[in-house]
């Protein structure tokens, strides 16, 4: 009948307003969900290579304020790329003192508004080792578990690499 | 009664929300209202002018040598700055001053743009930090809205700093 099917055309359109919307803001403002490419964070993520990439879930809420603890694992806009995202973890905020791998100088102190970010695959990683501090205002979300595959369901917890950290607290150690 | 009353809550919760997405919506992919304050970019925008800046050219990646743009600032990322535009990346910027007797060049790294204010005296932009990452943008300022006298779309870089290559469009 013509009129149940203006009916139903009225219902799916005010419905398509309604649910475009509300999940683009979802995904702007609360969580997304991304494959990693790359090997750059092994062991951590995507540990076997191949074509089984694992699939995280970035928390974009808990950024809101650009807050970050230094061992998060952080997907950030990359500054050598505008249309990319890369994941990386954060090794520094402003104030510390870091000893780079294979950056510039030996010795950089991050400047105010930045941080330092690293893959735990060191010479297979593009991070703050070759494009130097990264300002927060390109930080895009937090991953916060990983959700595939299955067999890899976790929550990523922050923890710094033993041997990566600023430097002020490798000195309380010795 | 409690029934209709939890009714009515839960619409007008629905409507906020579905509204509230929305206006998200236009103001992150459409464009918002700025409130300018500073003196850096005299005489094209003064302190306490409202302005338009619209998004689609950053999404789109179609932001341009002369533009007006609105960024985050790179030392705090709650701070937004608004310059103008002089290099894209692959550009070719004259650092020196105009009266200095060896002009020193650098070219604008992959992935980021170079930004001046249109007051050259009073203005810290990337002479002074260098180079922005071009995702640090937020949007393009097309139209002043207020004072009414000056309504209406901006005028071209005051400073003479833009060197158009031929590859440009015009």
């Amino acid at each position: 009948m013509a009129s149940g099917g203006r009916r139903y055309l009225r219902a799916f359109v005010g419905g398509f307003f309604v649910a475009v919307p509300v999940t683009v803001t979802a995904l702007d403002r609360l969580a997304y969900v991304a494959r990693v490419e790359g090997a750059s964070m092994q062991p951590s993520l995507n540990p076997e290579g191949g074509s089984d990439c694992d699939v995280v879930l970035l928390n974009r809420w808990s950024v809101r304020n650009y807050e970050v603890r230094r061992g998060d694992i952080v997907s950030v806009m990359s500054p050598k790329n505008p249309q990319q995202k890369i994941i990386k973890r954060v090794i520094g905020l402003e104030g510390d003192f870091i000893r780079t791998l294979s950056y510039k100088n030996r010795y950089v102190r991050v400047p105010d508004g930045h941080f330092w970010i690293e893959g735990d695959h060191h010479g297979h990683s593009l991070d703050s080792n070759s494009f130097g501090p990264v300002s927060v205002g390109l930080l895009h979300g937090r991953a916060s578990h990983i959700i595939w595959p299955p067999n890899r369901w976790q929550r990523i917890e922050a923890s710094l690499p033993a041997d990566r950290g600023p430097l002020d607290t490798e000195e309380e150690e010795e | 009664m409690f029934r209709s009353v939890l009714g009515k809550t839960l619409g007008f919760v629905g409507y906020t929300v579905q509204y509230g997405c929305i206006a998200h919506c236009a103001f992150e992919y459409i464009g918002e209202f700025v409130v300018c304050s500073g003196p850096s970019m005299e005489p094209t925008i003064v302190n306490r002018d409202i302005v338009f800046s619209e998004r689609m050219s950053r999404q789109l990646f179609k932001i341009q040598k002369g533009d007006i743009i609105i960024a985050k600032s790179p030392f705090d990322p709650n701070m937004n700055i608004c310059k103008r535009v002089i290099g894209l990346e692959g550009d070719k910027i004259c650092t020196s001053s105009a009266s200095a007797l060896f002009k020193a060049h650098t070219y604008v790294p992959k992935g980021h743009v170079w930004l001046e204010g249109d007051n050259l005296r009073n203005s810290t932009d990337s002479r002074s930090y260098g180079p922005i990452p071009y995702a640090l943008i937020r949007g393009r300022v097309c139209l002043k809205l207020w004072p009414p006298n000056s309504f209406g779309t901006l005028s071209e870089s005051p400073t003479r700093k833009i060197i158009k290559t031929q590859s440009d469009s015009d």
